[in-house]
């Protein structure tokens, strides 16, 4: 027969402050472990996020990002005019030349320097990038020192607010817009025509192609990647967008879920550890207790079952609160450096339903484990002995 | 002594629950020491630069390089006492997750800039006689098991083509936080690779590096070496080789705050395990410390007997923490040793890891303290367990 899980709950009622000690041991770790792997979703969230599999991105062969990626203007028009790539009303290939660049600018408040991306662009852009949106302001005027800034940037670095100036190529370039972009890294960027950027640093040559594809992407692109292979015009590698942004998240990314998964490890022993003290001490306060239950007719596995649940309990309670302090972090923003870019990228700790069963589901094991021994010591408890236990 | 009898006998009536919690405060010893160790490590590149060294770089940003004309002019900035220049390569050497340092450097001189690198085999004649002859760093050579005379193949990223470099020195660090995991190679050679593939975007140098006659004069010097450049194609911003490093670290800042953060918790967390722990035994005892009064006992003995027995559990778990750390954190620099070459356990960790068992140990004890002190002895008589 089972003993009810009532019992469990008075009894961790009953003591109190042990009960909310130990389960705010197992939060931090929920959290801490939780946290970790909101920073990771976030981070992956916001660059995965940045492409479209709708687009092709064609970049420098062995380079590895837009950055390092050097594109001449006639493979540009040559890869813009395949038949793969899809076309507008006017029969125009939607298709971009970009050039990127990164100026080093300011962080409000703390005076830190990092690095922005620079984005020259042309007039297919919006239209290939549909979650870019001008909230405030303007568009550029073709051929002017104008350009518009990521939301992001816009609030984390001098200079980048809204009809403020940023310095770089011996000029002056005025923000007359600043433009959302579905939380995606553009938003971390600053825009502006690619002809004039291009000339003030003096660089005549695109760092990268974006085309939308014809409709079926995914065939269109293995199409324009063996059309690239056997032009040999073309030094390009091609990439899906979505798959271009995914690599350039890798690095970072690994290092966030290793260093997630040793601190989480070491605070879960820890945890145990604390499960395990107070389970003990709670077996041992009701020896006299589990004799009368067993004098009842509860059998070993019975007690065994209900000391397991109490602990799982326990710690479940930590996992929720753990979990529910986690999801708070989901108002900080984080703006760093991507080292595979090089550039500055903000996002925000993200939370999905796996990474909340993940934090519990992670609190249970721990109540499990550190439960364990005490449980057993509980069933094996002989009865005349544990009611004669004063 | 009795008093000392008295803390050893009471841990070692719940023996159990004593060890669990010395393991707790190890375990968090170890995280604690890991995690600072971690947040060290972005430093040591900043530690290790020279009072009397300067970098000067594009103003715009690293990634724009400079003409080597530049190296001339700065040379003749009153101050400056020599000039050596590199590019940052950024090869890939058989997959993109070998990831290590790699700089075309002007030898000669940049030997000469940094006199930390120690050549241990091969020679200067040797390396400055072959145009694709490179010099790697004695940790770089071990893990990859190069030796002299072997071929390092490159896949170039910023310069691209195929590159193939012929060991002919290895290198130790003077100092023991020198990096010894970055490539060096001929500048000259990639120049004439450059000027094969992209006629006319030959001759520039990444940055340059430049030592001062006389450190205190740094901030003259660099003012003068940017106002040089002022209002031309290419201007500079020169720093300190320290400012210089600790702007790389300060790109990471945010997830350098997050780290601390979670040293903080570790604290908590052992605060919380150990004050479980006193709570627990001094209410057990109840009983006890009142008939210790009623025999005559002061405060201050019953305080010692409590804070006592925390800090000889603190004091072992952090004893034995410590012992543990050591190859946790040599576990942890084999695990991230792409992202930092060079993470050892400092002095200042163990001091601080010392502190804190410390610190916990007293807090811990205070709150049982404070309630075997308060309540009257017919109360504590009363109590049962």
């Amino acid at each position: 027969m089972k003993i009810p899980i009532s019992y469990n709950f008075r009894n961790m009622k009953a003591r109190r402050n042990t009960t909310l000690v130990t389960a705010l041991g197992v939060s931090l770790v929920v959290f801490v472990f939780t946290s970790s792997l909101m920073l990771n979703y976030g981070l992956r969230k916001t660059l995965v996020d940045t492409g479209s599999s709708e687009n092709a991105v064609a970049i420098r062969k062995s380079s590895q990002s837009e950055l390092q990626s050097v594109v001449t203007r006639e493979s540009a028009a040559i890869l813009s005019s395949q038949p793969e790539v899809a076309r507008d009303a006017a029969g125009q290939s939607v298709a971009s030349a970009e050039s990127v660049v990164l100026i080093n600018l300011k962080k409000r408040g703390s005076d830190e320097p990092s690095n922005v991306t620079i984005r020259g662009v042309g007039p297919q852009s919006l239209v290939i990038r549909s979650q870019v949106k001008i909230t405030e302001g303007r568009a550029w005027t073709p051929g002017s020192s104008e350009v518009i800034a990521g939301r992001r940037i816009a609030e984390g670095f001098q200079g980048c607010g809204l009809g403020e100036t940023v310095r770089f190529g011996s000029r002056d370039w005025t923000i007359v817009g600043l433009f959302d972009a579905d939380g995606s890294g553009f938003e971390s960027e600053i825009w502006g025509d690619a002809d004039q950027l291009m000339q003030a640093y003096g660089r005549p040559m695109y760092s990268s192609v974006i085309m939308r594809l014809a409709p079926p992407a995914e065939a269109n692109l293995l199409a324009l990647k063996d059309r690239a292979a056997a032009d040999p015009r073309i030094t390009a590698d091609l990439f899906s967008e979505r798959t271009y942004y995914e690599n350039q998240t890798q690095t970072m990314s690994i290092f966030i879920s290793v260093l997630g998964n040793v601190i989480s490890a070491l605070f879960s022993l820890g945890a145990i550890v604390g499960a395990m003290i107070t389970m003990y001490a709670t077996v041992s306060n009701r020896t006299t207790e589990i004799g009368t239950l067993r004098a009842l007719g509860f059998r070993r596995r019975s007690i065994l079952a209900t000391f397991l649940v109490e602990s799982v309990l326990l710690s479940l309670l930590g996992g929720l609160g753990g979990v529910a302090l986690a999801s708070l972090m989901q108002m900080v923003s984080v703006s760093t450096t991507n080292w595979d870019t090089f550039s500055e990228v903000a996002f925000t700790f993200a939370l999905s339903p796996g990474i909340a069963v993940s934090g519990l589901v992670f609190a249970a094991v721990m109540g499990l484990v550190g439960g364990f021994l005490p449980a057993v010591r509980a069933s094996r408890l002989g009865i005349v002995e544990a009611l004669r236990t004063t | 002594m009795w008093v000392l009898r008295l803390i050893l006998k009471n841990s070692g009536r719940h023996k159990l629950r004593s060890m669990l919690t010395v393991l707790g405060v190890a375990l968090a010893i170890v995280a604690f020491g890991v995690v600072r160790t971690l947040i060290l490590a972005w430093y040591t590149q900043a530690e290790n630069s020279s009072p009397d060294r300067l970098v000067t770089r594009h103003a715009v940003s690293l990634t724009f390089d400079l003409p080597l004309a530049h190296r001339g002019k700065i040379e003749q900035v009153p101050g400056v006492k020599a000039v050596t220049y590199a590019n940052w390569f950024g090869g890939v050497y058989k997959d993109k997750s070998n990831f290590f340092a790699q700089f075309a450097c002007d030898f000669p001189t940049y030997l000469d800039m940094y006199p930390e690198f120690e050549i241990i085999e091969g020679s200067r004649d040797t390396l400055f006689a072959e145009r694709n002859a490179c010099m790697v760093g004695k940790k770089l050579a071990a893990k990859y098991g190069w030796k002299i005379g072997d071929i390092i193949p490159l896949i170039g990223t910023i310069y691209p083509g195929d590159y193939e470099f012929v060991v002919r020195a290895i290198y130790a660090g003077k100092e023991p936080n020198t990096d010894e995991s970055t490539m060096l190679f001929h500048w000259s050679y990639l120049d004439l690779r450059v000027a094969e593939a992209f006629p006319g975007n030959e001759g520039r140098a990444g940055f340059y590096i430049i030592r001062l006659a006389d450190p205190l004069s740094a901030a003259r010097v660099s003012e003068a070496v940017d106002a040089k450049f002022l209002n031309s194609s290419a201007e500079t911003l020169t720093e300190t080789e320290e400012a210089f490093a600790l702007g790389f670290v300060s790109m990471s800042s945010a997830i350098i705050t997050g780290i601390r953060i979670v040293s903080i918790l570790i604290i908590a967390i052992v605060l919380l395990v150990m004050a479980n722990t006193m709570a627990m035994s001094a209410r057990e005892r109840m009983k006890e410390y009142s008939v210790l009064k009623t025999l005559g006992f002061r405060k201050g003995h019953l305080m010692g007997l409590l804070s006592g027995e925390s800090l000889l559990l603190s004091g072992l778990g952090c004893l034995i923490g410590i012992g543990l750390l050591m190859p946790a954190v040599g576990g942890l620099s084999v695990a991230l040793s792409d992202f930092f070459p060079i993470m050892f356990l400092g002095a200042s960790t163990v001091g601080w890891a010392v502190l804190i068992s410390f610190v916990v140990a007293m807090v811990a004890a205070s709150y049982p303290v404070w309630r075997v002190l308060s309540a009257t002895i017919t109360e504590g008589l009363r109590q049962i367990g």
